[in-house]
Parts: C-alpha cells; structure tokens; sequence
C-alpha cells in the first residue's frame, strides 16, 4: 500500500475531486494549507501597509491505496490539478507500513479496497 | 415619488390664483426628509451586506465594494451632471443643464421641478441617493468576473445614460408622466431599470468560468441576513420619504412597507415548505427584498389590506423566476433579474390594479373601476425594459472596447480580491512579511531549502 499525499491549488479542489472519483478512487481526506512553492509572491496594502504574502492557501489531499491504485491515482490528480504555472502543487508518495480499517478490523490491501 | 405632471396640471387648471402660490418650508418635512435620506443611503451599505454574504469568501471585498464604490462614484456623478439631466426643464425625454455642477441648488425650497417645503439642496441629495442604489443593484449580475476599473467606469456613465432620463420620463415631468403611469417610490425607474440592466450585463460579461461547472455556495448567510434587516429598514425612507413630506402619505407608504414583504416572506416560507420541506434564510432573505420591491411602485396608492395582498402575489413570479434561472445557463449570479427585475414590473402591473383614488387621493388603477391603468403601467414597463436594455448593451460594448471588461479564467480561480484589490477579507497574517520600501527588490526574500519548484 501506498500513501498518496498532494498539495494543490483550492481553485483546483473540486477537479481534482471529479477527476478521482472518476478513477474509482473513493477514500480520501482534505485538509486546507498554507504553504510556500517559489510562486511571485502576492502584493497586498492595508491602509499604507504594504506586505508580501509569503503563504498561499492549499490544499492536502491524502489517499490510502493499494498498489495497483497508485498510478491511476497520481495520473487524476496530474491531469485535474494542473494550470501550467507556477504552484500548482506537489505530489509524494509514501510507503505506508500497516493500515486498519477501523468499523471492521480489515487489514492492509483490504483495508483501503472500496467497499463494493 | 409623486407625479410632478399632476400638481402642475393641477394648478394650471384652477387659473391664476393659484400660480403664484407657493408652498411655505416646513421644519416638520425638512426633519423628516432629512433623516429619509439618511435611511436611503443606508440601503447602499445593506446591500453590500446582502450581496457579499452570497458570493464566495474569495471575492467578498470585491463584491461589496460595488455596492461602496456607487457611494462616490455615482454621488458625485449626481450632483455634477446627473440631477439635473434627470430632474429638470420642461423636456419630455431629459432634462437641461440649469443644475449642472449644482448652479442654483440653493437652501430654500424653490427652483426645484417639483412643489416642495424641504431645501432644495436636500431634494436634490435625497434623489441623488436613489440613483447610487439603483446602479449598485446591477453589480449583482456581474460579481466574481468583472474587473473593477470597467465596472468603475460602467456604473458611472450608467447612471448617467440610463438611470437619468428614465427617472426624467417618469418623475421629471417626462412622457410617461404625461401617459399616466404612476410609480410611487421607484418600481420602473429603480428596480426594473437595474433588473433588465443586470440581465443585459450577465449576457454581455458571460458565465464565470466555474458556473455550471461546480456548486458556488453563499460564503455567510448571516451578512445576507443582516443586509436584508438593513435594506427593510433603509426602505422606510426609500418609499415614506417619497411623500417628501411627514404626513399621512408618509404614514401609509410606511405602514404598506412593512405589511407588503411580510406577506411575501410568509408565502414565500409556504412555497419553499410546500416544494421542498425546508424554509431558508437566503429563501427569506430573498422574500423580503421580493416584497419592498414589489410595493415600492405602490406604496402610497394602495390601501393596507392591498399592499398585503400586492406582497403575497408578488411572490410567486419571483419565486419561479428563482427557480427557473438556477437551471438556465444564464449566470445572473446573485438574481437581480429576478428579485428586482421581474418583482419591479409585478410591483408596476398590481399598483394598476390595487390603486384607488379614495385612497391616493389621483387615480384610481383596475378595483377602483379603471381597467385602463393596467395597460397603462405596463406600456410604461415596456418602454422601461426596451430603454434599459439596449443603452445598458451599447454602454458595456463602449467600456469593453475602452478597457476589458472581464477576469481572466485565472484571476477568477485566485479570487477577485486579491487579484483586483490586493487585499483579502478573511487573513490570518500569517506569511506576510512587511514591505518597508515600495522599489521592488528582485530575489530579497530567501527561498526556502528544497522549495524552488
């Protein structure tokens, strides 16, 4: 089994989501970011106060797969996440060591099959 | 407002003794008229509220800076060319320069096109007021796309071009006064202006990129609620202020205000529970804006029991006009068409109907035995939609030709207030470094280890 971890763009999110879906790829968790990727950075003025902003919002996904899953995964989140410019994000992937699922005690490869 | 034509036909026709007569400035009026006008330009605030509470978090500065920025620019738009285009002469389509830059706008209450006991000076503001809602009403159809300078430049000619001589024609003394079509506070030259206008700009501008496409949902509905607490309030000087006076007119445009939407929010609250189960806040939000549009045209024409029957049929078109334009492709993005611009020309055909001359004291519409007004109040819609729509067109063609009227797709994705505004609503701080000097420092900022993609 594998960990899919990928940071994109939020504008990019509900993509992302279709074209996973789309994969038959169904267990995943969200979490909002912020991170910084070598874009420009944003000018913003408060009232004569003038700031760089250095962290842009992202957002993570992570998905448990097994190994067959891995590359229709990351080729989904390659083709929906992408703009072309600077900071569309990043993908990792992780060796996971052992997964439970929790309602009924399934191990590794079963635990992160979609139930039918 | 009143119809000006009437008071003059008036007092044309009981000869020459009662030319000379002018009405003596009243203090009760003045303190009236001032705190109306105070209420009506509250209604420009509220409805940034109303407006930003359903756009996404992204692009909420920029959604209620539309409705801020008509403030200033359409303020002073008004008060330099506009109020005396609109409310001037003798002119049966616009009006002359006789107030231009405000030449003879003095402090006493002559010299103005209509009979009034308050100054001058404060009619002329208390109009300026509606004109800078009415344009900021049109930005609703256009939110999350257009870039803010064209807009900028749009609603200003805007309320120049097409805000102007359509209240010339109706409240100036113009040809649809003359036709006899009435319209109390502004249905016609307000909310059926900025309706068909805000349709005109949804088809000109086009969808944004991800209508359709992905589901945009309101970022605060409790801003949508708060807007629409201040819309109803601000209204009360919007419709009783339109009496220009503290009387009974006054009173009963104020009474017909509070009675018309709330029997739209309560068969508005029926239809939503009888078709889904649920009763919404944007739903009520909505109802409640539906309603004061719809009595707007009426609201000193009609008697009480009337503007509660005028609220309760004004819902259903808006309503289903709601439900219709949610599945059309057609990206009137926070439904100004609908809840201005087809309740405005509900509020225009039901005042011809409810009207009575028993009550209003001038005509009587199609209950008071004149079927007639009806046709009348509509023929004045049509000329109204015609009007608005083509010169809203030309107008929007001219700007785009000068400056682009449109985000980029990628603009839209980053959100229009970082990328029109440089600023966001809802920041943490966090990652922002201070900017000691505005010379641009090429590569100052270290990049992070291993972060150089």
């Amino acid at each position: 089994m594998k960990l899919v971890v990928a940071i994109v763009r939020p504008e990019k999110l509900n993509d992302v989501l279709e074209a996973l879906f789309r994969a038959e790829v169904r267990g995943l968790s969200i979490s909002r970011v912020q991170g910084h990727g070598g874009e420009t950075e944003r000018v913003e003025t408060y009232r004569g106060t003038t700031v760089k902003m250095e962290l842009s919002e992202k957002v993570r996904l992570e998905i448990g797969v097994s190994d067959h899953f891995v590359e229709p995964t990351v080729r989904a989140i390659l083709a929906s996440a992408r703009t072309g410019e600077v900071g569309d994000g990043k993908i990792f992937v992780l060796p996971v060591e052992k997964v439970y699922r929790i309602r009924t005690g399934e191990e590794d490869t079963a635990a992160v099959t979609p139930v039918g | 407002m009143k119809n000006l034509r009437l008071p003059l036909f008036l007092l044309g026709s009981l000869g020459g003794l009662a030319l000379a007569e002018d009405p003596a400035m009243s203090a009760a009026d003045t303190a009236w008229m001032l705190t109306a006008t105070g209420l009506v330009l509250l209604m420009t605030p509220a409805l940034a509220f109303f407006y930003g509470g359903l756009v996404r978090s992204k692009n909420v500065l920029n959604t209620m800076m539309m409705s801020f920025s008509a403030l200033g620019f359409v303020g002073v738009a008004w008060a330099l060319l506009g109020y005396t285009l609109a409310l001037s002469g003798e002119g049966n389509f616009i009006g002359d320069l006789r107030y231009a830059l405000l030449s003879n706008v003095g402090l006493e209450n002559k010299g103005a096109i209509a009979s009034i006991t308050i100054p001058h000076l404060l009619w002329m503001v208390f109009q300026g007021t509606f004109a800078i809602i009415t344009a900021a009403l049109v930005s609703g159809a256009i939110v999350e796309r257009m870039r803010f300078p064209a807009f900028l430049l749009f609603i200003t000619l805007w309320s120049l071009v097409v805000y102007a001589p359509i209240a010339k024609w109706v409240w100036g003394g113009g040809f649809l006064a003359d036709l006899g079509a009435w319209d109390f506070a502004g249905g016609t030259v307000v909310h059926i202006n900025a309706g068909i206008a805000a349709l005109v700009a949804a088809l000109v501008l086009g969808p944004r990129k991800d209508f359709g496409r992905q589901a945009i949902l309101p970022h605060n509905v409790p801003f949508v609620l708060l807007g629409a607490a201040f819309l109803w309030l601000g209204w009360f000087g919007f419709n009783a202020g339109s009496a220009w006076a503290a009387n009974a007119t006054a009173g009963l445009a104020l009474a017909n205000t509070i009675l018309a939407p709330a029997a739209t929010l309560v068969v508005w609250s029926l239809l939503e529970l009888s078709r889904t189960g649920r009763v919404t806040a944007v739903g009520l939000a909505t109802a409640i804006v539906v309603g004061l549009v719809v009595i707007t045209p009426a609201a000193a024409f009609v008697a009480p029991i009337y503007a509660l029957a005028m609220g309760a049929l004004g819902a259903f078109p808006s309503y289903f006009a709601l439900l219709w334009r949610a599945k059309s492709g057609l990206d009137d993005s926070l439904d100004v068409f609908a809840a201005h611009g087809v309740a405005g020309m509900a509020g225009a055909v039901l005042t011809g109907v409810f009207a009575q001359e028993s009550v209003n004291g001038l005509f009587n519409g199609l209950i008071g035995g004149n079927p007639a007004q009806v046709f009348v109040q509509a023929f004045a819609v049509l000329i109204a939609v015609v009007y608005s729509a083509g010169m809203t067109f030309l107008l929007l063609k001219l700007v785009g030709a000068l400056i682009p009227l449109k985000a980029l797709p990628k603009e839209e994705g980053l959100g229009m207030d970082v990328t029109q505004h440089g600023e966001e609503a809802y920041t943490s701080g966090e990652g922002a470094i201070l900017v000691r000097s505005e010379a641009p420092r090429p590569s100052a900022q270290p990049k992070p280890v291993g972060g150089t993609d």
